[in-house]
């Protein structure tokens, strides 16, 4: 009952989040400078050019008025067409989606196995050398944000060592018919992992970067968590049974130490596929976010709305699915 | 005589620090029990560590002898040691509000070890589980062992900590004041669920308390410690009847049943502890350690 009335409440919640959201990205792209007419005509056009156009897109009623017919298009789930591609933003928003969120997914499992390992070999190997070696790297790891890191990879394995991928999402070369755009998953679900392995191949560096700071805030605080949860009684009972201490760590500690960190994870998950942005477009990927400065960069108020709106909504999502996995992960709330 | 657990001078430090226990030797036989009595910070919590071999890493031990059951644990590689504490000791631990993996289920936590180091079938393993419940009274064992720790109150978690310590079998139990955390009127119940218990499967115990009053009931011998060094060990009337040592005697007349029947207290006289404290000093600088 109260559970329910919870996630009542949240829905709620969301709900006037993306509102809020919408409203303040519809007026704020509208005070900025630029002229989206003017952008997408050739020079030279008339007068008479422009205030025709202006009116085919709604650019000629007031700001209030053209809000109140988008809000209401989008709330019957049409959002639009693009100025500069002259395609419903629906579909082209709901087209790049899928490479943003492989990317972001690839990122997070990247973060996961490099934070958690980190976070194991310093808790196992607690107030020795090791440890130490865990703090340094997760420390620089964290004190450069992901597109110097990304800037590095591509100097590094793109240039002085090209053996990955630094462009694009699949090679030119590639033979096979995507019926999907979820590229990773679609060809996993094929079984073919040839493919499989060519398009992480192909996202590893984008995805690397991404990873590399949430993976040095992963190490820092489970490692935290694990060595406090060590020092338990339930952790030392434990160990008088007979079990090694990677066994320990792993089976005994780890379920009660995560939970911050998963907190965390969902929070900063949210940043990295704010990350994508810049990250995409430095290694030409074609996802949500190389979309998305295309279009301010062109003006298109209707697709940057659209990408702002998507985004917003995967967020608050995001946050409702960590909440949710947090109260299943924690017998003590789960019976509250 | 040799003890099923035979400590010989056992000496820890903190690692560049000061000693802990200086040349502890005990012995306790097999199917007795033996006390461990001393005040607060005489280092009576780091001799069971050290045999259950779980000591901080903080602590090195530089020198002496753990025999368990005929084998010195201190010889062997650090794998085999845990595998062997594993399979011949338990503890059963102080705080029954701590001891228990608040993430887990009661059940697989006295399953586990039973199928993972022993290499019993779950089936054997839930059938021993149940029994040894029942053993401790539990009621309704069935949903005790589907529940989480915080369901259960903290007596019924001592009692699920007592089965779990007896579930495998082990010839040596170590309990680390297994009492202290509880409320007076369980302490007396579960002080004599653990006496009847060990009784029961024979089990060698090694009792750690600072209360005599519990020692005089369940202990057939002790070991009196002060700042780390044993000053008597002793059959339980001997010591009951004629202690020898002048921090035993101190410690019987501060006990208020014992040496004294109108029950006023008497403080450790000062002298006393000067006395053992200079004599743990001279031993100290006999055997060459920091103080
Ligand atoms: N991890 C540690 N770091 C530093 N000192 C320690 C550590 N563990 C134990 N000691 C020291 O070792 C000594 C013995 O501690 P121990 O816990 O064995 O005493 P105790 O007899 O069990 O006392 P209590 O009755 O309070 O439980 C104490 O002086 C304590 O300060
Ligand atoms: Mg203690």
């Amino acid at each position: 009952m109260t559970l329910l009335r919870a996630l009542f409440m949240r829905l709620l919640t969301m709900a006037i989040t993306l509102f809020g959201v919408a409203v303040v990205v519809f007026f704020l792209i509208r005070v900025v400078p630029g002229n989206p007419i003017a952008m997408m005509l050739p020079p030279g056009a008339t007068e008479e050019d422009i205030t025709r156009l202006q009116a085919l897109y709604g650019f000629d009623k007031s700001l209030f008025q053209q809000f109140l017919i988008w809000g209401g298009d989008v709330l019957r789930g049409d959002f639009g067409t693009s100025i500069s591609l002259r395609q419903p933003v629906s579909e082209l928003v709901l087209g790049r989606l899928p490479a943003t969120l492989e990317l972001s997914l690839f990122a997070l499992v990247i973060a996961i196995l490099l934070g958690g390992l980190m976070a194991f070999l310093g808790t196992l190997y607690r107030h020795s050398m090791a440890e130490a070696a865990v703090d340094v790297t997760s420390g620089t790891a964290l004190s450069v944000p992901d597109f110097l890191w990304a800037l590095v990879l591509i100097l590094l394995f793109g240039v002085l060592w090209p053996v990955f991928s630094i462009s694009g999402r699949v090679s030119p070369s590639l033979d096979f018919d995507f019926a999907t755009n979820f590229y990773i998953i679609e060809a996993a679900l094929r079984l073919r992992f040839d493919v499989v392995g060519h398009l992480l191949g192909r996202s590893f560096m984008p995805a690397l970067a991404l990873a590399i700071p949430l993976a040095a805030i992963i190490a820092q605080l489970l490692k935290q968590s694990l060595k406090e949860t060590m020092h338990l009684d339930y952790v030392t009972l434990a160990r008088t049974k007979g079990y090694s201490e990677t066994w320990v760590i792993l089976s005994e500690a780890l379920p009660n130490a995560v939970l911050p960190t998963l907190t965390l994870i969902g929070v900063q998950f949210t940043f990295l596929i704010g990350g994508t942005v810049i990250i995409e477009r430095l290694f030409s990927y074609e996802g949500l976010g190389n979309m998305a400065i295309d279009a301010v960069i062109n003006r298109d108020l209707p697709l940057i709305q659209g990408i702002v709106l998507l985004f917003a909504a995967l967020f608050t999502v995001i946050n409702l699915v960590v909440d949710m996995l947090c109260v299943i992960l924690n017998p003590k709330l789960r019976h509250a | 005589m040799s003890g099923f657990l035979d400590i010989k001078g056992l000496t820890l430090r903190l690692r560049g620090g000061p000693t802990i226990l200086r040349s502890v030797s005990l012995r306790v036989a097999s199917g007795k029990v033996h006390g461990l009595v001393g005040e607060s910070g005489a280092g009576k919590s780091t001799i069971g560590k050290a045999v259950l071999g779980t000591l901080p890493r903080a602590i090195e031990i530089t020198g002496g002898e753990i025999w368990l059951d005929g084998v010195n644990l201190l010889a062997l590689p650090p794998r085999e040691r845990r595998r062997r504490i594993g399979a011949t000791a338990a503890l059963i631990p102080q705080d029954p509000l701590t001891a228990l993996n608040p993430s887990k289920r009661i059940g697989p936590q006295i399953t586990r070890r039973l199928i993972d180091i022993l290499g019993w079938s779950k089936a054997d393993a839930n059938r021993r589980a149940r029994d040894i419940l029942d053993e401790v009274h539990i009621p309704d064992v069935a949903r005790v062992m589907r529940s989480y720790p915080h369901e259960l109150s903290g007596g019924m978690r001592q009692r699920v900590l007592i089965a779990s310590a007896f579930a495998a079998e082990p010839k040596l139990i170590v309990a680390d004041e297994p009492t202290t955390a509880l409320d007076v009127t369980v302490q007396k119940q579960i002080l004599r669920l653990i006496n009847e218990m060990r009784a029961r499967h024979g089990t060698a115990l090694l009792f750690v308390t600072h209360d005599l009053g519990v020692v005089s009931k369940v202990c057939n011998s002790l070991s009196v410690l002060y700042a780390g060094k044993v000053v008597e060990e002793a059959q339980m009337h001997r010591f009951f009847t004629q202690p020898i040592h002048p921090y035993s005697r101190a410690l019987l007349a501060a006990t208020p049943t014992y040496l004294d029947p109108d029950g006023s207290l008497q403080p450790v006289p000062a002298e006393v502890i000067q006395e053992v404290e200079t004599e743990v000093h001279q031993h100290a600088q006999r055997a060459g350690y920091d103080v």
